[in-house]
C-alpha cells in the first residue's frame, strides 16, 4: 500500500482553503445581529455625553410613554438586583449602569427595551437626564497631581487615582550596570491610545427559559467559558444553567475579551421580560466605550559598553487604564507581560517599575492583537534599541548581532526570569537583511541625499511571549490559563472536534482539521470543526494573546495521540496480533515486518462500534486538557524601507520584508494572512490610527471619520519569508504568529522614518507619524512628543 | 431557544405610517409596506432576512452594507429603504446560483481574501461593480475602487489578489463563450 500523501489529506503543511470561507463567501456567516430569535426584543443604552460628572437625577417617565417600549433600566433598577456593578477581569469593578457618577464619555446611564431598535433609540432620546459635571483628568500625568479630584471614589481604601504600583527586576545590579556604562542612551515615549476596531461591533441576545431557569446568551466574544464563569457569578444563576453561544465572529484583536456592561444589561432586561433580548452596539458606541489598548508612557534607559554590548537595561511605564480597571491581565502581572521587553537581547540586568492610573476614558488597556501589552513593551524595546545605535555611532544591525541571543545559548533566561528556549535570531535577521538589501543602503541614502530625497530604513526584530499558560504562572482572575479539545470518531472514520478556543477569522475550521489529519491520517475535509457554545465544547480559556495554536492546538494533537492509541488496541484485536507488534503509518496500522498486513484508522473506527475487544470500552472518542509546559516564543526581523518628502511630512513605504519564525507552520496560506493583516494593523499605529481626548474628556476618534483606518489605497504590500525553528515543547512544534507583526510591525515603520530624518538631529516623533508631525520635526530637529493636539476649530 | 412565542412578523408597529415600496431583490420584486426611516441596510437585514449584508459604522465608512443599486455599488447603511422604491438591488446571496460560485467568491477563496468574513460581502460587490466596468484592471485601480470598503483583517493584499484572480477567471469564461 502507498503510504498517504499528508499533503493531498490537508495535513500539516497544506495551504489548505478555508472550510468556513463557503459559508462567508455566501453571505451565510452567522454573526450576533444575523441571529433572530421568536419574539426578541430590541435593546439600545443610552450613554452619558460627559467624562465626569455626578448624576443629579433621570427621569425615565417620557421614555415609558413611547408606544412599543417594554422596559426601561437604570443604575437604580439594576441596584435593586445588587447589578449596577459587576467584577472585571482584573479584581476590580466596572459600573453596569451609572448610579452616582458617570466617569467616561459614553458610559452606560440607562436602557430601552422595545419592539424594535429604532423605538428604543427614540425612547433612549426621550430620557432626560441631570448631570453636574466634575473636572475630568484625561491622562495619568494630570491623575498623579495630589488635587485631582478622585475617579474612583465609589471604592473604599481608594484615596488616590492609582491603581498599582510594579516591579521587577534586580535594582541594585541594574544601578550598578548604569554605574560602569560607558554610555547611557536615555528615550521617552508615548505608545498612543488605540482601539482594536473590529468591523463587527459587540453584541448579544440574552434568552432567559423562565419555564427551564436556563439563560443562554448569545455574545461577541473571544472567550466565552470566562464568560460563563462570570455571569453566573455576577447574575447569581447556577452556572449548569448559563450556555454562552459565540457564533462567527467579525474579527476581535482583543477588544471581545472583556465583558462590557451591554450584555449585562440584556441579560437582565431578558430575565425581566422573559423574552429575548437583542442588543447590538452602534461603531461610535465600540469605539467610545469598548476596550481600548496601549496607552503608555515609558521612560527608558539603556547602559551601554562602547563596543555596542548592553549591560543594562531600566525602564519606568506609567499607563492609563480609563475609569476601570478591566482588561483581562493574568493576576500577578499588572502591567500584562511588558517585561517580556528584551527578551531576544542578552542582557545582564533589568529593572522594570510600572505604576497604573484611573483616567475619565473609557476602560482600556486590552492587549489589542497582542499578548497583553507585549506591543508596547517590544515596540518601547526597538526604539530604544535604535535610538542607543545612534547614541553609539553604530549600524543598527550590527549593534543588534552583537546583543541577539545566539543560537547555541537556548534555553536562555532572560533578566526578568523568562525561559526562551529555541530561535534562530542572527538568521532570521539575516534573511531580511539581504532581501532588502541593507548593505547597500548606507549608498542608496546619500545619492538620494544629493537629489534631495530623504531615505531612511528600519528594523525591529524580537521574540515575545505567546500562548498563557503554563498554569503555575498565568490565570485570569483565578481560572488556570489551559486549554482544550475534544475529538469523537464516528464509525465511518468521519470526525467532530471541538475546542476551548475560539476563531474570529484565524480559520480554526480549517487548520484544527489538519492537525487531526496529520496525527491521524484522516482527511482533513473528514473532519468537522465546533467551537464557542459553552454547552458543548470543552472548558478553554479562548483565543487571544496568539495563544489558540500553542495551547489548543496542542490539545488537538493531544487529544488526536490518546485517539490513536485506542485506535491501536482495537488494530491488535483486528489483526490479530499483539499490540506490540504493531507498527504506525499515516492513517494506518501495520503488522510488523509484513506491510501488507494492516488496517486503517477508519477501519478501526468502524470496529469501536462494532467490533470491540473484550475487555475494551466500545466508542472513538476523547478529551485533552493541555497545561504548556512554557511560552511560546516566535521571533520576527523585520526592516521597512521609506521614503520621506521633505516638502510635507508624508512618507511612503518603498519596500517592507517580515521575516517570521513562528515554528511549524499548520497551514502556511492562514500564517501569511496573519502577518499581512497584523502588518497592516502596525502600519495603521504608526502612521494614523489613535484616539485623542480633548481637556474635557470628549473622545476625539469616536467614529472612523476621525479614527482613521487604513483602506487599500494606503496600505502598502509586503514581502513575507519564513525560518523554521521548531518549538521544542509543543507537540507538533508550532508557536503563536497572530500578533507577531503587531508587536514587532510599528517599529519597524517608526525607525525607518527616524532613519530618513535624524540627520537633522531629531531623536524621537511619537506615534502617530502623521505628515505634519514629520514635517515640524524635520523643520525644528526637534523631538515631537505626546499625543497630537486636539485642534478646536 | 424559546419557542413559546410566535416570531413578530417584519411589519412596522401599528400607527406608524408606512409607504408601499417595491424593490427588485436579486431578480425577484418585493413589495413591501416600509417605515420611511428604515434604512435599506435594515429592511434588507431585518424584513427580507437577507443578513449577508453587514453593517460595521454609523457614518458610512466602512462599506461592510455594499450592495449593487442598479448595478452601481452603494453603501445601504445610507440610503433609506424607500428610496429604492422602483429600483433594483443586489445582494451578496445573488452572487452565485444554485450549482455554482461566481468567479469572484471564488477567487476570494482561492487566494485567502478574508478572515472574519465580516467585510466579505462588501468587498465582493464592490469588486463586481469594478469588474463589469473594467475587465482587466491593475493591481492600483483594484486597491482604489476597493477604498471604500476597510477589512481590519486580511491587510488587503489578498484581498486585491482575489479581485485579480476573478478578473482573470471572468475573461477567460468570456472567451469560451
Ligand atoms: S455600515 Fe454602511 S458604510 Fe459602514
Ligand atoms: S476579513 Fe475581517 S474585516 Fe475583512
Amino acid at each position: 500500500m502507498a503510504p498517504l500523501d499528508e499533503l493531498k489529506i490537508g495535513g500539516m503543511g497544506a495551504s489548505r482553503r478555508r472550510v468556513e470561507d463557503n459559508r462567508f463567501i455566501r453571505g451565510k456567516g452567522n454573526y450576533v445581529d444575523d441571529i433572530v430569535l421568536p419574539a426578541m426584543l430590541h435593546m439600545q443604552i443610552l450613554r452619558s455625553p460627559v467624562a465626569h460628572a455626578r448624576i443629579k437625577s433621570i427621569d425615565t417617565s417620557a421614555a415609558w410613554e413611547v408606544p412599543g417600549v417594554r422596559l426601561v433600566l437604570t443604575g437604580e433598577t439594576m441596584a435593586a438586583r445588587n447589578l449596577a456593578w459587576m467584577p472585571t477581569l482584573s479584581y476590580d469593578t466596572q459600573a453596569v449602569l451609572a448610579t452616582d457618577k458617570v466617569r467616561f464619555q459614553g458610559q452606560e446611564v440607562a436602557a430601552v427595551i422595545a419592539d424594535d431598535p429604532y423605538i428604543a433609540q427614540d425612547a433612549c432620546d426621550k430620557i432626560v437626564v441631570e448631570y453636574e459635571q466634575l473636572p475630568a483628568i484625561v491622562n495619568p500625568i494630570q491623575a498623579q497631581k495630589s488635587d485631582a479630584p478622585l475617579i474612583r471614589d465609589d471604592k473604599e481604601n481608594q484615596a488616590s487615582n492609582k491603581i498599582f504600583d510594579w516591579e521587577i527586576g534586580d535594582k541594585a545590579a541594574t544601578d550598578q550596570a548604569f554605574a560602569n556604562a560607558d554610555v547611557v542612551s536615555k528615550l521617552d515615549l508615548h505608545y498612543p491610545r488605540s482601539h482594536p476596531s473590529p468591523l463587527e461591533n459587540c453584541g448579544s441576545i440574552a434568552d432567559f427559559d423562565r419555564a427551564t431557569g436556563k439563560l443562554t446568551v448569545y455574545m461577541t466574544s473571544q472567550a466565552p467559558h470566562i464568560v460563563r464563569a462570570a455571569v453566573a457569578m455576577v447574575a447569581e444563576l447556577p452556572e449548569h444553567m448559563v450556555r454562552i453561544v459565540s457564533p462567527d465572529l467579525g474579527g476581535g484583536f482583543g477588544n471581545k475579551v472583556p465583558i462590557y456592561p451591554g450584555y449585562v444589561v440584556s441579560i437582565l432586561a431578558s430575565i425581566l421580560t422573559e423574552r429575548p433580548v437583542k442588543w447590538v452596539e452602534s461603531n461610535s458606541e465600540n469605539l467610545i466605550s469598548t476596550g481600548f489598548g496601549r496607552d503608555v508612557y515609558l521612560e527608558g534607559e539603556l547602559a551601554l559598553r562602547k563596543d555596542g554590548k548592553i549591560l543594562g537595561m531600566r525602564m519606568k511605564t506609567i499607563s492609563d487604564h480609563g475609569a476601570f480597571y478591566a482588561d483581562a491581565q493574568p493576576t500577578k502581572f499588572k502591567i500584562g507581560l511588558m517585561h517580556s521587553t528584551f527578551a531576544c537581547y542578552d542582557i545582564p540586568t533589568a529593572h522594570l517599575v510600572s505604576e497604573g492610573f484611573y483616567t475619565n476614558k473609557a476602560p482600556g488597556g486590552v492587549a489589542y492583537r497582542c499578548s497583553f501589552r507585549v506591543t508596547e513593551a517590544m515596540f518601547f524595546q526597538e526604539r530604544m534599541v535604535h535610538a542607543a545605535a545612534n547614541d553609539l555611532g553604530m549600524d543598527q544591525a550590527e549593534f543588534r548581532k552583537v546583543n541577539l541571543v545566539g543560537d547555541d545559548m537556548f534555553p536562555y533566561r532572560t533578566a526578568f526570569g523568562f525561559l526562551t528556549d529555541s530561535g534562530q535570531y542572527q538568521k532570521c535577521l539575516d534573511v531580511g537583511m539581504a532581501a532588502i538589501g541593507y548593505d547597500t543602503f548606507k549608498q542608496e541614502q546619500e545619492e538620494a541625499r544629493k537629489r534631495g530625497k530623504l531615505l531612511g530604513i528600519g528594523i525591529s526584530t524580537m521574540t515575545e511571549p505567546l500562548g498563557a499558560g503554563n498554569s503555575r504562572e498565568y490565570d485570569i482572575i483565578g481560572i488556570k490559563m489551559f486549554d482544550s479539545a475534544e475529538l469523537r470518531v464516528h464509525m465511518t472514520g468521519k470526525a467532530l472536534l471541538r475546542t476551548g478556543a475560539k476563531s474570529q477569522g484565524q480559520g480554526h475550521e480549517t487548520t484544527w482539521s489538519q492537525i487531526v489529519a496529520h496525527e491521524l491520517g484522516i482527511p482533513a475535509e473528514d473532519i468537522v470543526v465546533e467551537e464557542g457554545d459553552t454547552d458543548s465544547a470543552p472548558f478553554g480559556m479562548g483565543t487571544y494573546a496568539s495563544r489558540s495554536t500553542p495551547v489548543a492546538g496542542a490539545a488537538v494533537a493531544m487529544v488526536s495521540r490518546k485517539i490513536r492509541a485506542k485506535a491501536r488496541k482495537i488494530a491488535a484485536h483486528l489483526l490479530e496480533v499483539s499490540e506490540e507488534d504493531i507498527e504506525w503509518e499515516l492513517g494506518r496500522f501495520y503488522v510488523r515486518g509484513n506491510e501488507e498486513r494492516g488496517v486503517t484508522i477508519q477501519d478501526c473506527a468502524l470496529a469501536a462500534y462494532s467490533n470491540i475487544p473484550d475487555g475494551l470500552e466500545p466508542g472513538l472518542e476523547n478529551t485533552a486538557y493541555y497545561d504548556p509546559p512554557n511560552l511560546t516564543w516566535p521571533f520576527a526581523a523585520y526592516l521597512c524601507k521609506v521614503e520621506v518628502d521633505a516638502e510635507s511630512g508624508v512618507w511612503d513605504v518603498l519596500n517592507f520584508v517580515a521575516v517570521d519564525d513562528c515554528g511549524v507552520r499548520i497551514n502556511p496560506m492562514i500564517v501569511e494572512g496573519q502577518v499581512m493583516g497584523g502588518l497592516t494593523e502596525a502600519y495603521a499605529m504608526a502612521n494614523m490610527q489613535y484616539i485623542t481626548f480633548d481637556e474635557e474628556g470628549n473622545c476625539i476618534g469616536a467614529n472612523y471619520m476621525d479614527y482613521l483606518l487604513p483602506t487599500a489605497w494606503e496600505t502598502p504590500g509586503f514581502e513575507l519569508h519564513e525560518v523554521v525553528t521548531p518549538c521544542p515543547h509543543h507537540p507538533i512544534g508550532a508557536k503563536g504568529v497572530g500578533e507577531c507583526a503587531t508587536v514587532a510591525g510599528p517599529a519597524a515603520f517608526v525607525n525607518a522614518v527616524m532613519s530618513a530624518i535624524e540627520h537633522t538631529g531629531v531623536r524621537n516623533v511619537d506615534m502617530p507619524l502623521m505628515p505634519n508631525r514629520v514635517y515640524e520635526a524635520l523643520q525644528t530637529g526637534k523631538d515631537v512628543s505626546g499625543m497630537p493636539p486636539v485642534l478646536s476649530d | 431557544m424559546s419557542s413559546l412565542y410566535d416570531v413578530i412578523p417584519p411589519a412596522p408597529p401599528k400607527g406608524v405610517s408606512t409607504r408601499r415600496t417595491t424593490i427588485n431583490v436579486n431578480g425577484t420584486s418585493q413589495t413591501l409596506d416600509v417605515e420611511p426611516r428604515l434604512l435599506l441596510a435594515d429592511l434588507l437585514r431585518q424584513a427580507l432576512q437577507l443578513t449577508g449584508t453587514h453593517k460595521g459604522c454609523d457614518t458610512s465608512n466602512c462599506g461592510a452594507c455594499t450592495v449593487l443599486f442598479d448595478g452601481r455599488p452603494a453603501k445601504s447603511c445610507t440610503m433609506l429603504a424607500v428610496q429604492a422604491d422602483g429600483h433594483s438591488v443586489e445582494t451578496v446571496e445573488g452572487l452565485a446560483n444554485a450549482s455554482e460560485l461566481h468567479p469572484i467568491q471564488e477567487g476570494f477563496k482561492q487566494e485567502h481574501g478574508l478572515q472574519c468574513g465580516y467585510c466579505t460581502p462588501g468587498m465582493m460587490m464592490t469588486a463586481k461593480a469594478l469588474l463589469e466596468r473594467n475587465p482587466d484592471p491593475t493591481e492600483d485601480e483594484v486597491r482604489w475602487a476597493l477604498s471604500g470598503n476597510l477589512c481590519r483583517c486580511t491587510g488587503y493584499q489578498n484581498i486585491v489578489k482575489s479581485v485579480l484572480w476573478a478578473a482573470k477567471k471572468m475573461r477567460e469564461q468570456d472567451q469560451e463563450a
